[in-house]
């Protein structure tokens, strides 16, 4: 994994887990990497991946089970409000973006519905 | 905590360090900063106790650096302080002979992650192998603090992927404290807690990385850039 470094490290190995939960890599209860692990893997400082596994605790991604590891919080909705939270966070920034280029929010909509037709028919 | 007050040193008619303050806390991956010449090397010397101050204070956990406060620092010296004639192993029976702190396990272990033999003899070996066995020997010390002067400097990009790895394998957070001087930051980005840039024998800026990314938006090195933009010093 490459880092941005114009961006908290932490972050993005939140995002990083985040991602491996969406994209099926990883799933409720499964367990994640031990710190010392991940830091190596990742090439960061293990202060940084602590850091990272305190806020994922602290939002309740990740439970710790003393002796036994950090794993994935069993929640049955954990996925759905994973993907609605990235999607909300790329929503966020294509609309700020678009309006920016003069764009009212209805034409967004109808540029939005000729945009996805438009690929539809590329991908068919 | 390694505390410098007020501290100046000088050579000759040069001025290395200019009545420069800081504290280094405890636990944590620090790099110092700087282009060549900013004072650095000379920085991590006075911790050693090989260079001292003309004025000004400097207390490792509260003390003076003395022989006492000596023994429990690692320190990697930028120059080939290995005598060449020696094996990695008379090197390492050599260090070993100084430092209670001696490792014999994590040595054993490092020399495969390194893959170093024991029998290579250093004038032989390239000098990214030697940057390998300097790095071997400072970390198979249980040493509270460890400091490493340019330890990538010259190296290539596969030996400093390695050389990071050795950094953080056993890296003891929150207890060991390890001071790296580069001025080399893009591979180091990703392992430090905290820096100090050092412009002229001064501070020029210091931070929790984590915190100066998110205020700057920027990487270190941009950051860097920034610092040190009145001038046309080169690294």
């Amino acid at each position: 994994m490459n880092f941005d470094h114009t961006k908290p490290i932490y972050l993005q190995i939140i995002d990083y887990i985040k991602k491996q939960i969406i994209g099926g890599e990883l799933t409720i209860g499964d367990k994640i990497p031990s710190q010392r692990e991940l830091a190596q893997q990742l090439k960061v400082n293990p202060n940084t991946v602590q850091r990272a596994y305190r806020e994922m605790e602290a939002m309740e991604l990740t439970e710790t089970i003393r002796g036994q590891g950090t794993f994935i919080v069993e929640k049955k909705q954990l996925l759905e409000e994973l993907q609605l939270e990235m999607a909300e966070a790329l929503l966020k920034n294509f609309i700020l973006e678009i309006r920016s280029l003069g764009y009212d929010d209805k034409e967004i909509i109808k540029l939005v519905e000729k945009y996805q037709q438009k690929l539809g028919e590329e991908l068919s | 905590m390694i505390e410098f007050k007020n501290v100046t040193k000088t050579f000759g008619k040069t001025t290395a360090l200019d009545h420069i303050c800081l504290s280094i806390p405890k636990g944590k991956i620090i790099g110092i900063l700087g282009p060549n010449g900013s004072g650095k090397s000379t920085l991590l010397k006075m911790v050693v106790g090989l260079n001292k101050a003309n004025s000004g204070s400097l207390s490792i956990d509260g003390k003076n650096p003395s022989q006492e406060t000596r023994n429990s620092i690692s320190y990697l010296p930028e120059i080939d302080y290995l005598y060449s004639w020696m094996t990695i192993q008379q090197a390492a029976d050599f260090v070993k002979s100084f430092y209670r702190d001696w490792d014999e396990a994590k040595y054993k272990e490092l020399l495969s992650f390194l893959e170093l033999k024991p029998s290579m003899v250093i004038k032989k070996i390239s000098k990214g192998m030697r940057a390998k066995a300097k790095l071997l020997l400072s970390f198979s010390r249980n040493a509270d603090l460890i400091l490493l002067d340019e330890p990538l400097s010259g190296i290539d990009i596969l030996t400093r992927d390695r050389i990071i790895e050795t950094i953080i394998k056993d890296y003891r957070a929150g207890d060991q404290t390890i001071l790296i001087t580069t001025h080399e930051i893009r591979e180091i980005e990703g392992i430090l807690d905290e820096v100090f840039f050092i412009r002229n024998g001064k501070v020029a800026l210091n931070g929790d990385v984590e915190t100066l990314r998110e205020e700057h938006g920027a990487s270190l090195i941009e950051i860097m850039k920034e610092v040190y933009s009145n001038e046309n010093s080169q690294w």
